[in-house]
């Protein structure tokens, strides 16, 4: 089974190709990485995946469908800096939009919304913070509050983007714990990630990018010096911990 | 009776303005008001020429064309060339209010207009502009009526689309990634606030609802964390501007439009510096 299919993916920005000939297929229940440096297109990927970003050529097949018609199968979970936080609003308004739909957005919040998101934020450890407004939030809460609200869209494939940044240890073991956890039933995950340190404990799947794919595949594969060196290029002490990495041949994978 | 109804025009359009202001703050788009209250002037300028009257019908439709314009513009510029929202806003309504001041002077000659009588209306001459039936029954002031009207109908849009405008203004990406139509949200809005804006200087004038839409909604925001407490906070401080506008107004024989505004100003320093206060506390403890 196939999550998500690129075709001769290419985005551009004011005609500069930031993401070129993307061609991947990802499996689904496993964790997959998107790994590559800053502005390597990661985020650019995502939004293209979801339908974000207008693409210049090449397609996106999820579950071996279009976009539009796999939707509610589908959450993503942008990256945390992308929203005002001292917005009006509390931990329960923001998990209760991941009940939002097209064909009920004129219907009121239903018990049964709310009872979900509550199922959702008690997953993530907020459940005591439902009633807190969001700006007073740290941001490894506000994290799990945007988990906590893909969570209650109820769907099989979740596209994250950054979910480990800024995040305090706790948290980050929390949300890898929950990671396993929708692995378990079947779910597939998407994470993109910019730290080469942890993406080997963190996924099973990686999918190397520097605004072209370098590389897509288990991370066995994956972690070789050549492909590491040729998605993280010059940036010398990126590469040192390329050194580190390798001499630690043995990838502690995480067994459930 | 006189003060009655001004109170209660100004207390109309000034939750009018409250509710829309408060989502126009929150999507950073505070100036849009001011933005369409300048740009309308061509639209009204070219509806004259056009009907050769002073009518009040020709002229709003004209102001509302332009403003529908004016966002459409403005969305045109940031979505299209990355222009940061304040520019576009900026660069939209100047060049538009320049075409109008232009041809108010080419057509000087022929046109009894100027920028007061269109861009002031006058909050004062409400009570005057009686509502007189075929049968010569006086329904009291016709702006009374439009107000009405037009804040029962921001009423059933925010109460409808409550959800739709709230996910698209804490969130665009996540609304359109769940397939929720955010062009029509925010043209909804843009709509509504043209709409207010024109409706509103024809009955109070422009500089009062420009601060209509951003003072109150300000206000409010200084000291809540819920978009409906927001929404009837900043209600709430729009009333007391009005009411207290007029009274000032009358104390000291001034604008009352001016006066308004100035205690909505004035209501949001008090709130300020509470705040700051009460911050000051809480840290102290
Ligand atoms: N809205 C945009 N307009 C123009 N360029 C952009 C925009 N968003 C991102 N870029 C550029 O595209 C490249 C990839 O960005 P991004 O996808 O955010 O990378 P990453 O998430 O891997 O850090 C960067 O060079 C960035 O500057
Ligand atoms: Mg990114």
């Amino acid at each position: 089974m196939i999550s998500i299919e690129t075709h001769n993916l290419t985005v551009s920005y004011n005609r500069r190709p930031v993401l070129w000939n993307i061609d991947f297929e990802l499996p689904t229940g496993k964790i997959i990485g998107i790994i590559g440096p800053n502005g390597s297109g990661k985020t650019t990927l995502l939004k293209a995946i979801m339908g974000l970003v207008p693409t210049s050529s090449g397609y996106v097949k999820i579950f071996n469908q279009d976009l539009e018609d796999v939707r509610s199968r589908v959450s993503y979970v942008p990256q945390r800096e992308s929203v005002d936080w001292d917005f009006p609003a509390s931990v329960m308004d923001i998990v209760l939009m991941g009940r939002y739909k097209k064909n009920n957005l004129f219907k009121r919040i239903t018990k049964a919304d709310r009872d979900i998101a509550a199922e959702a934020l008690e997953k993530v450890n907020m459940l005591e913070f439902s009633n807190r407004q969001i700006s007073q939030l740290s941001g490894g809460q506000q994290q799990r509050v945007f988990i906590a609200r893909s969570l209650a869209q109820g769907a099989d494939l979740y596209i994250m983007d950054e979910p480990f940044v800024g995040v305090d240890a706790a948290t980050e073991e929390a949300i890898l714990n929950l990671l396993h956890d929708m692995k378990n039933q079947g779910k597939t995950v998407v994470v993109v990630h910019h730290d080469l340190q942890t993406a080997k404990d963190f996924f099973d799947w990686i999918v190397l990018l520097n605004t072209r794919m370098v590389a897509a595949g288990p991370k066995e594969e994956i972690f070789n010096k050549k492909l590491l060196q040729e998605a993280y290029g010059g940036k010398l002490n990126v590469l040192s911990q390329v050194g580190d990495l390798m001499k630690e041949k043995a990838f502690n994978v995480r067994e459930k | 009776m006189e003060a009655f109804w001004i109170i209660l025009v100004g207390s109309l359009i000034a939750v009018s303005c409250a509710l829309l202001g408060s989502y126009l703050i929150l999507r950073k788009m505070a100036m849009v008001g001011d933005a369409i209250s300048h740009a309308v002037l061509p639209g009204i300028v070219i509806a004259y020429l056009l009907s050769g009257s002073r009518e009040t019908l020709p002229m709003l439709v004209g102001a509302a064309a332009l403003g529908v314009l004016t966002t459409v513009l403005i969305e045109l510029f940031h979505k299209k060339s990355n222009l940061q929202m304040d520019a576009s806003i900026g660069i939209t309504f100047t060049w538009l209010f320049a075409i109008g001041i232009i041809l108010i002077s080419l057509f000087a000659g022929q046109v009894d207009l100027d920028q007061d009588c269109v861009l002031y209306g006058e909050i004062a001459y409400v009570p005057l502009d009686l509502w007189i039936t075929e049968s010569g029954y006086n329904m009291g002031p016709r702006t009374v009526w439009i107000a009405s009207g037009l804040l029962l109908l921001l009423l059933l849009f925010i109460w409808r689309g409550y959800k739709g405008l709230f996910i698209t203004t804490f969130n665009e990406e996540f609304a359109k990634a769940l397939g929720i139509g955010v062009a029509f949200w925010h043209y909804a809005l843009m709509g509504a606030v043209s709409l207010t804006t024109v409706i509103s200087f024809e009955s109070v004038g422009a500089i009062l609802v420009v601060a209509l839409l951003i003072v109150p909604p300000a206000t409010a925001y200084l000291i809540t964390t819920d978009l409906k407490k927001m929404l009837l906070l900043s209600s709430i401080f729009g009333i007391l501007s009005a009411i207290g506008g007029y009274y000032l107004a009358s104390l000291i024989n001034g604008s009352i439009a001016g006066a308004i505004a100035s205690v909505a100003g004035f209501l949001f320093l008090c709130v300020w510096v509470l705040e700051l206060l009460r911050k000051k506390r809480v840290i102290s403890i």
